[in-house]
């Protein structure tokens, strides 16, 4: 089998706070490989986006990486510092995050900051860098691209903003894209064009995605595997269509059950009792079992059965007799 | 039936101009953008009535307009058979008036952080020099929350609380009609779950007719039981969600239901829709979804649809059949 | 303390309690500056406050003077009575240390005053401007920038001079004080206005205060009740920096001697009385109050700059 382009081991991220150590991530592993895009799914506080910006090694201060490894290419980056993950972020690992205008540099034109990344990370000429930018905007589908390449990001609407911010992310050919929320802040028309141009362009250059996101449809139609998080855990991890349509943790089951669509022709949606624990007040054993409908007496002591390709992080996931 | 709400011609220009200084330096007129343009619909009592659109179709600012928050610039707002613009007897639309309440989107700016949750449900009532002993205990008990919860402070809950709570200080007042402008949006799906389960189960005990203003075409599809779509400030569509979501009518419509991404489309691969939202302050000539439009025709670029009746909604558009 | 010790707790917490559990008092009791110059300050006010109990003597009871003792140096008896002095006495006997002790109280009456009137002024209007806009605020706000083009100092001592006009001659003494906040006080409402119509604007766009007009509250509720607490922090840093520097003021104009008049002396007429005697070699008599001012000025000062990094990191 060939390596993984991103490998993640156990992966904990710790946060010293007045009240003690909250672990927002707490052993997490993936692998994404070449051209595959990961979906990781999970709710506001699963520790999703923490586990995307430790790989980037942008985690804020007090927020560190307190354990696991983190591998890119068969290279182990999470003992990187400063300069050398700066360098490694722009070379191998491109960004897109929520808001477009965080990644973009208001002062400079589109051109300008396209060439600068190229000329930064890849051996090539000033004009042969201009060229490419024309190129790379063309390729996100901006009309009329060598006209708009001398315009300022505030002069695009937010749709092609977020395409200028992919056509950054990926012109210094980077082997992963990791994609935060990438179209929360779109409308509707505007995110399937945003999620097909992504899909695309990394199926073409055989770029792994990490797809960070709520939105469980947009992780049906775009995603490989899929990742669902809950409470800084993992508690699933396959093949999209495996976890979406037979999900074996009870959580994965709840979450897809609530959605309006699932519950069709229902008068009620279905509910999943409570909420999400807070971070200061983690439950003991399983994070979900205060509120799991199969709750088992171990589940509120026992550390979680090791997690695997399509398997679940759960004493008694569903469809039991296809777990060995 | 009898319509508890009835909106005619509803239009609302906003002046978004520069100041008078810079517009005579750079020699440029007033800017004016029209947010609702014409927009007529009725809401049965008891009902669920609800408009989606993308950003900029207008929808928050009917329903802002509609509760009183703006005002129209022209149209008719009328509710329980009372013309808000236009009733003489101030004692009248006052008592209309506190029968409309709304519930925002963001429920972290919509409590105010310095209050007790007690204090928050309660201002509806108590700012009248109402009645308010254990009101918000009951109330909180009603939206399922503790009644313990009262003495607290909204930093306290979550989003999902927050929303309950939002609901409990729109309960306060005994309202016939919440508006409730992306009620679900900002919170995660279990707890939209919850919320909008909360939200039918109050509207059979209370008898609470709702206008619902989201952009999420699944809530709607659960929740409502007429749909208006807009369009850059202007209703194209409307019927009962059954029609809407099997034969939608309206070019947009359509455009707007295949691009929804679905929980079923595996590696879907659908022509994502072409262009953008067209800028209001300068909206195209004639339907203004033609540009986008793959079907459209000369008369679409010179003719404003007019709004009729087809099948069991209405549809603007020239070629709908 | 858990979550379900919460729920379970009927009565609903103090403001103390809450306070005490707040993130804010946490940072204060783990910053070293914050404590010492809070303790500093704590300590000036309290002698100043406690003056007649604490001073030795009262310096401005003429019976209690006696000429003799004067220009003693510091811990030093005096050659005719053989008084000794904690810090000396000045020209006219009186203790440097009771002198000290009063005129602070003057310096923090005039310099609190000042800023309460600035505070109460500056959020009135700001309020208005953010809140209403349109007229109100195109008036308001240009005048405050016309007023910043003049330095603070520059107008207190403006309108000072007109004041003192107007007073007739017999009430000047009296009215130097109240004359001296409120040129001190107009000279600095300007950035209250300024941070109260900034959070106003924020807040009013925020979905609370729509919930607020759709009940029906009116304009005033609304900013007094809904706006007003929330735009409170930075009110508060900005105050407790302006009353540093309105005792600097305060002492400015004094020194120039255009305010606190010598029967009502503050500490920046001691220093103004005191630099007379500098190189006569009678130091402690400027040396003092001199001192005193700058204990006063920079704890509160520091004090300030804490409240700043930790009510609001944004506006730093």
């Amino acid at each position: 089998m060939t390596t993984p382009v991103l490998s993640i081991r156990n992966l904990s991220v710790e946060i010293p706070t007045r009240q003690g150590i909250v672990k927002p991530v707490d052993g997490v592993s993936y692998d994404i490989s070449e051209g595959e895009i990961l979906g990781v799914v999970g709710e506001s506080g699963a520790g999703k986006s923490m586990a995307g910006n430790a790989v980037i090694g942008l985690l804020n201060a007090p927020a560190h990486i307190s354990g696991g490894e983190i591998w890119l290419n068969g290279v182990r980056i999470d003992p990187l510092k400063g300069e050398e993950m700066r360098k490694l972020r722009g070379k191998e690992i491109g960004m897109i995050f929520q808001d477009p205008l965080t990644s973009l540099n208001p002062l400079l034109t589109v051109g300008d900051q396209l060439a600068e990344t190229m000329l930064t990370h890849l051996p090539i000429s000033r004009k042969e860098a201009a060229e490419r930018a024309v190129a790379a905007l063309e390729e996100v589908g901006i009309p009329g691209a060598a006209e708009r390449i001398d315009s300022y990001p505030h002069e695009f609407s937010g749709g092609m903003r977020q395409r200028v911010v992919i056509a950054l992310a990926l012109c210094a050919e980077p082997s992963l894209v990791i994609a935060d929320e990438p179209t929360t802040a779109l409308d509707v028309s505007v995110q399937a064009q945003i999620i097909s141009l992504l899909k695309r362009l990394c199926r073409e250059r055989g770029t792994a995605v990490m797809l960070i996101t709520h939105d469980m449809g947009v992780i049906a139609e775009a995603a490989d595997r899929v990742a669902v998080m809950y409470a800084g855990r993992l508690a699933e991890l396959g093949n999209v269509r495996d976890v979406l349509t037979q999900p074996r943790h009870p959580y994965t089951h709840g979450l897809m059950a609530s959605t309006p669509l699932a519950s069709e022709g229902q008068k009620r949606l279905h509910q999943i009792p409570g909420a999400m624990p807070r971070l200061q007040h983690m439950p003991n054993g399983c994070a979900f079992h205060p509120r799991c409908p199969k709750v088992q007496k171990r589940c509120s002591h026992d550390p979680l059965p090791p997690m695997a390709e399509g398997r679940a992080a759960c004493w008694s996931p569903l469809l039991a007799e296809a777990v060995e | 039936m009898n319509a508890y709400v009835t909106i005619k011609a509803l239009t609302r220009v906003f002046d978004v101009s520069k100041p008078w200084l810079n517009r005579i330096l750079e020699r440029r007129g007033k800017a004016l953008l029209t947010a609702v343009s014409n927009v007529d619909f009725q809401i049965e009592e008891r009902t669920t009535y609800a408009l989606v659109g993308e950003s900029g179709s207008g929808k928050s600012t009917i329903g802002r307009m509609l509760v009183g928050l703006l005002d129209p610039s022209e149209g008719d707002v009328q509710v329980d058979g009372v013309n808000l613009a236009t009733e003489a007897d101030a004692a009248k639309v006052a008592k209309v008036r506190s029968h409309i309440q709304m519930i925002f989107q963001d429920p972290y700016a919509s409590l105010n952080p310095r209050w007790r949750v007690r204090d928050i449900i309660a201002e509806p009532v108590a700012s009248k020099g109402g009645e308010t002993e254990g009101l918000a205990e009951r109330l909180l008990e009603q939206v399922g929350l503790h009644p313990s919860d009262a003495g607290k402070f909204p930093h306290e809950f979550s989003g999902g609380q927050r929303q309950r709570i939002c609901i409990a200080r729109a309960l306060a007042s005994e309202p016939r009609l919440i508006v409730c402008d992306e009620p679900t949006s900002a919170l995660d799906v279990s707890v939209q779950a919850q919320v909008l389960n909360l939200m039918s189960d109050l509207k059979e005990e209370l008898g609470l007719t709702y206008l619902l203003i989201t952009h999420d075409l699944t809530v709607v599809r659960h929740m409502a039981d007429r749909i208006g779509v807009l369009y850059l400030g202007r209703l194209v569509e409307e019927a009962d969600p059954q029609s809407l979501f099997d034969a939608p009518k309206h070019p947009y419509t359509q455009m707007l239901l295949d691009a929804a991404p679905r929980m079923d489309g595996f590696g879907r691969e659908v022509p994502p829709p072409q262009g953008e939202i067209p800028d209001p302050i300068d909206p195209p000539s004639g339907c203004a979804f033609h540009p986008r439009c793959p079907i459209a025709e000369d008369i679409c670029r010179q003719e404003r649809p007019e709004m009729k009746a087809l099948g069991k909604g209405r549809v603007a558009c020239h070629l709908a059949r | 303390m858990s979550d379900a010790q919460m729920t379970t707790r009927a009565k609903d917490k103090s403001r103390w309690e809450r306070f005490r559990e707040s993130d804010f008092f946490y940072a204060f009791k783990r910053s070293p500056i914050a404590l010492v110059s809070f303790t500093v300050v704590c300590i000036l006010v309290l002698s100043a406050v406690f003056a007649p109990l604490i001073a030795p003597t009262n310096p401005f009871d003429p019976a209690s003077l006696n000429l003799m003792n004067g220009f003693t140096a510091p811990m030093e008896p005096n050659a005719f009575t053989q008084e000794t002095f904690l810090m000396g006495t000045d020209d006219q006997g009186r203790d440097v240390f009771s002198t000290i002790l009063y005129g602070m109280r003057i310096s923090l009456f005039v310099g609190v005053s000042a800023v309460l009137f600035a505070m109460v002024l500056g959020i009135i209007l700001g309020l208005i401007a953010g809140y209403f806009g349109g007229w109100a605020e195109t008036i308001i706000m240009r005048f405050a920038d016309v007023q910043l083009t003049f330095p603070s100092i520059l107008v207190a001592m403006l309108i000072f001079g007109i004041a003192k006009g107007f007073t007739p001659v017999e009430y000047r003494d009296q009215m130097a004080i109240w004359v001296l906040i409120l040129a001190i006080g107009l000279s600095d409402w300007v950035q209250f206005a300024r941070v109260v119509r900034g959070a106003t604007l924020v807040e009013k766009s925020k979905d609370y205060v729509a919930a607020a007009r759709l009940i029906g509250r009116s304009p005033w509720a609304i900013m007094i009740k809904h706006i007003l607490p929330n735009a409170l922090s930075p009110v508060l840093v900005i105050a407790t920096i302006s009353l540093a520097l309105a005792i600097i003021a305060e002492a400015t104009l004094s020194f120039l001697g255009v305010g606190a008049p010598p029967t009502q002396p503050s500490l920046g007429t001691l220093i103004r009385i005191g630099q007379g005697f500098l190189f006569s070699g009678e130091w402690w008599i400027l040396f003092f109050p001199a001192c005193t001012l700058l204990a006063l000025a920079l704890s509160v000062n520091l004090l300030g700059d804490w409240l700043r990094d930790a009510l609001n990191p944004r506006l730093r």
